[in-house]
């Protein structure tokens, strides 16, 4: 019986300043593959499918359990997580292509920096006032836990950015992700008493009023955050805070 | 004036995220370097919990009785001070944390919910559904963002450590890293680096470890002088998802909520998992453990499974596995504290874990062993360098319990940089009355193996190829059994693959992102280490804790009642031995029946 194959085409760039051209891999089939095993085969046999020396594929990936975030690529144009995307599951030929609204790095990696920068902007954090021993933290009813631990489980891998028609050329929406964790750190019994400069930050170019609702993030979510659910709350408190930034002053 | 001391740290998870937290609340400013955004380190892999003794559930637990636990679990190979100091500061870790925002699971009362792991009867584990080292890397993240945004911690993400920059007197003055885009080598200049760059899973191939757990960091500084410690005891974890690319895991925890771990009795039963009747499945577990059941320590439920699969030839038709299962545990707990795992099992084998048992098998799971630190600040033998977490050898002894790695990240992280700091400021003379041709030695030195790899044209070795067989060979023969033979069969392997090293082919000769290079430069680590691992482990003869030899079936502690200490010279690998503290619980045998 003759092996069975299938084949991989992946977007390959050696620079950002660098012609983009594609290559075609036949790779051999084993039950469970997933694309990372397709890029390491790849990087074990460089060769092209017309038998062409190539070089190994670049690309990000870490804990391959899809929960560090790093392996998000455009999968047969759907951004997601290489480590869950199962061979079996997927329409052949398979096309592998970088994310598209991040700086291209080489092949299929990019810098999603920006989006660590903007987790710094909107102050996503508990500010504690040191890690001194002094006593446990707040209460917290079992049903506010849940809905914190759905919303502190993003990996900032990037896919609701990639899918967001508000994030491009001429518009910075900060993406939902980051409006979903301002969500989180405002809901918590301490990180809501500093919930004022993360709303400020959320205001202007770039902030909440960018949301199309196109509702298009929580499709691609990973991890099953409720996006839509925390772009309307976030629109909320920040329409909120603006009204009494008024009224009142700063 | 006395000069601002200067702190690097190399690693962003747990332990290195709270060594800078520690570093930054002091003043002092930090550099911390990590290959991977700090954000996607492997501590968010970490499934299960964290555990502190509390005594929450009126069940009378104790810190002491965690200190117990612990070095018993260890089979009485941890030196003792530092690990009853741990399980002292652990209820406090937990407030910290807690205080941090971690969300962790609650009671009705709103406070910290506990669940039981293996090696103790207590519920002792805090947790965050069953992604709990997610969760806790992200409170530290934010706490280190919160710390980058006032400018007092400058982070180096997409670097690579290559080396320490060592003065003529062998002291520490700087780092040397790597660019993982430009490719650039840069040293860095300080008057102390904390090393927390995590576990040495990819030595083994498969593991459960993340890509970047390679050991190269910590081999590095072995090749400079650092002792590592007990490298032989390596942790293979009971229950994990057999993979090509990585075996993924199945969290204790599983087993902490009342998962159970059983075979068909009937051997190669042709059906599936849940058409088999209660009365025809063997709980091997809860059979030969009756006390501990499926929570004994994850060396015994490892040899357990072994024995079932290998030796009676009742594992899973078809292939080597057993059946975890949860199946009978209401969806709604499922639902609420273990989500996180089950969703891994369906995403990757599919099939649904709530209402068909899982197949398992044991996989390489988390190093005891590491770079050796003193017995209270961290320190390595090298002045100036520091190290916390997984990568040095401290808190576990001979064998590790689950859900007390968390704890000893943090606690070691918190150590080593008030250390750190109290050493840069004890120097008469800090780095920068360091001549400029100490770190241009070292630069040209790390330059010059990047430039060897990059210009060599007639090479003829794949660099995966290699890496592959190591893996192969180190899992085969130095994780659950290890025969002597077999151990020697591998040293001669490893000398083979580092010979074939030397004809590797980059097959990317790039300057920019070039990923072949890097992890060229991490397997040449590798294979050292790797060396390191199996000496060590054909050097013990005994059976302790995850080290098990059928030739020498029982603890020798007459013998062996003591610490590994490897040692780098000139190219020689030397071992020596150091003895253990076991100055507050002394010896007893350590088993999991009913009678212990």
């Amino acid at each position: 019986m003759p092996e069975k194959t299938f084949i991989v085409r992946i977007k390959r760039q050696q620079r950002p300043d660098e012609s983009v051209h594609w290559e075609e891999y036949e790779l051999r089939y084993r039950p469970y593959m997933n694309v990372i095993i397709c890029l390491r085969d790849i990087a074990e046999h460089p060769f092209t499918r017309d038998g062409k020396e190539s070089s190994p594929v670049t690309y990000d990936a870490n804990c391959l359990e899809e929960i560090c975030g790093a392996c998000a690529m455009l999968v047969n144009g759907q951004p997601r997580q290489a480590c869950t995307a199962l061979v079996d599951e997927l329409e052949k030929p398979i096309r592998l292509e970088p994310l598209t609204k991040f700086p291209l790095v080489r092949d299929l990696q990019v810098d999603r920096s920006s989006m660590f920068e903007n987790l710094k902007r909107t102050k996503c954090w508990i500010p504690i006032d040191g890690t001194y021993d002094i006593g446990p933290g707040p209460r917290m009813s079992p049903e506010t836990q849940e809905v914190g631990y759905t919303l502190s489980q993003c990996i900032s891998c990037g896919n609701c950015l990639e899918i967001c028609p508000k994030v491009n050329e001429n518009s910075h929406f900060v993406g939902a992700a980051i409006v979903s964790q301002v969500r989180l750190f405002n809901m918590h019994p301490t990180g809501k008493m500093h919930a004022g400069p993360r709303l400020d930050a959320l205001m202007g170019p770039g902030g909440i009023e960018d949301c199309d609702n196109a509702q298009n993030c929580v499709k691609v979510c990973p991890k099953g955050i409720p996006l839509t659910e925390s772009l309307a709350a976030v629109n909320g408190q920040v329409l909120r805070h603006a009204v009494k930034s008024f009224v009142f002053g700063k | 004036m006395k000069h601002q001391p200067k702190i690097i740290i190399v690693g962003g998870g747990l332990a290195g995220l709270m060594a800078t937290i520690r570093v930054a609340e002091s003043g002092v400013p930090v550099e911390l370097f990590s290959i991977v955004p700090v954000k996607r380190s492997h501590s968010v892999c970490a499934q299960g919990g964290i555990n502190a003794a509390k005594n929450l559930k009126g069940e009378g637990d104790s810190t002491w009785k965690h200190f117990d636990d612990t070095i018993y679990g260890g089979d009485f190979l941890a030196n003792q001070s530092l690990v009853k100091a741990m399980c002292e500061a652990a209820p406090a870790i937990i407030d910290l944390l807690d205080r941090m925002g971690v969300m962790f699971n609650r009671t009705p009362e709103g406070l910290l919910d506990f669940r039981r792991f293996g090696g103790t009867l207590f519920h002792r584990t805090a947790f965050a559904g069953a992604t709990t080292g997610q969760q806790l890397l992200y409170a530290l993240d934010e706490q280190v963002r919160r710390f980058e945004s006032e400018d007092k911690v400058k982070k180096f993400e997409g670097w690579t450590f290559l080396s320490a920059v060592l003065d003529d007197e062998g002291i520490c003055r700087g780092i040397c890293a790597m660019n993982l885009k430009t490719m650039e080598i840069r040293t860095f200049p300080c008057d102390a680096a904390i090393f927390c760059t995590g576990g040495v899973g990819a030595i083994f191939g498969r593991s459960t470890n993340s890509v970047v757990c390679t050991g190269s960091a910590q081999s590095a500084l072995f090749q400079q002088g650092a002792y590592y410690a007990n490298g032989e005891f390596i942790q293979v974890h009971p229950t994990a998802i057999p993979g090509e690319d990585k075996c993924r895991l199945m969290s204790e925890s599983a087993r902490g909520e009342g998962g159970r771990v059983w075979v068909p009795k009937a051997p190669q039963d042709p059906r599936r998992g849940k058409d088999i009747p209660e009365n025809e499945r063997f709980y091997f577990l809860e059979e030969w453990y009756p006390k501990y059941g499926n929570l004994v320590p994850r060396d015994v439920a490892t040899r357990a499974i072994h024995k079932v699969v290998y030796e009676m030839k009742m594992g899973l038709v078809g292939e080597p596995a057993v059946y975890l299962d949860v199946s009978h545990i209401p969806r709604e707990v499922l639902e609420r504290k273990l989500e996180g795992i089950l969703e891994i099992y369906e995403k990757f084998v599919g099939v649904d874990p709530h209402v068909e048992p899982m197949k398992v098998f044991p996989a390489m799971h988390y190093t005891m062993g590491g770079l050796w630190v003193d017995n209270e600040n961290q320190a390595t033998n090298i002045p100036g360098v520091y190290a916390a977490g997984e990568c040095e050898y401290q808190y576990h002894g001979a064998n590790r319990l689950g859900a007390n790695s968390l704890v000893s990240c943090i606690f070691g992280g918190g150590i080593a940089g008030p250390a750190a700091v109290r050493y840069a400021r004890s120097l008469a003379r800090g780095c920068e009355a360091t001549s400029p041709a100490v770190y241009e030695r070292e630069r040209v030195r790390q330059q010059d193996i990047s430039d060897a790899l990059l210009n060599q044209h007639t090479g003829t070795e794949n660099p995966l190829t290699i890496w592959r067989q190591l893996g192969d060979v180190m899992t085969e023969n130095v994780t659950v059994i290890r025969y002597n033979a077999k151990l020697q069969a591998t040293l001669v392997k490893i000398d083979e693959l580092a010979d074939r090293f030397t004809r590797i082919n980059l097959q990317d000769r790039t300057q920019w992102a070039n990923q072949t290079l890097n992890f060229v430069r991490e397997l040449g680590n590798m294979i050292v280490l790797a060396k390191v691992i199996t000496m060590g482990a054909l050097a013990r003869n005994e059976t302790r804790g995850a080290h098990y030899k059928p030739e020498f079936p029982n603890r020798d502690d007459a013998n062996f009642l003591k610490t590994t200490i490897a040692r780098y010279n000139g190219g020689d690998i030397q071992l020596a031995y150091e003895p253990v503290d076991t100055s507050l619980l002394p010896l007893r045998e350590r088993k999991y029946t009913a009678s212990a």
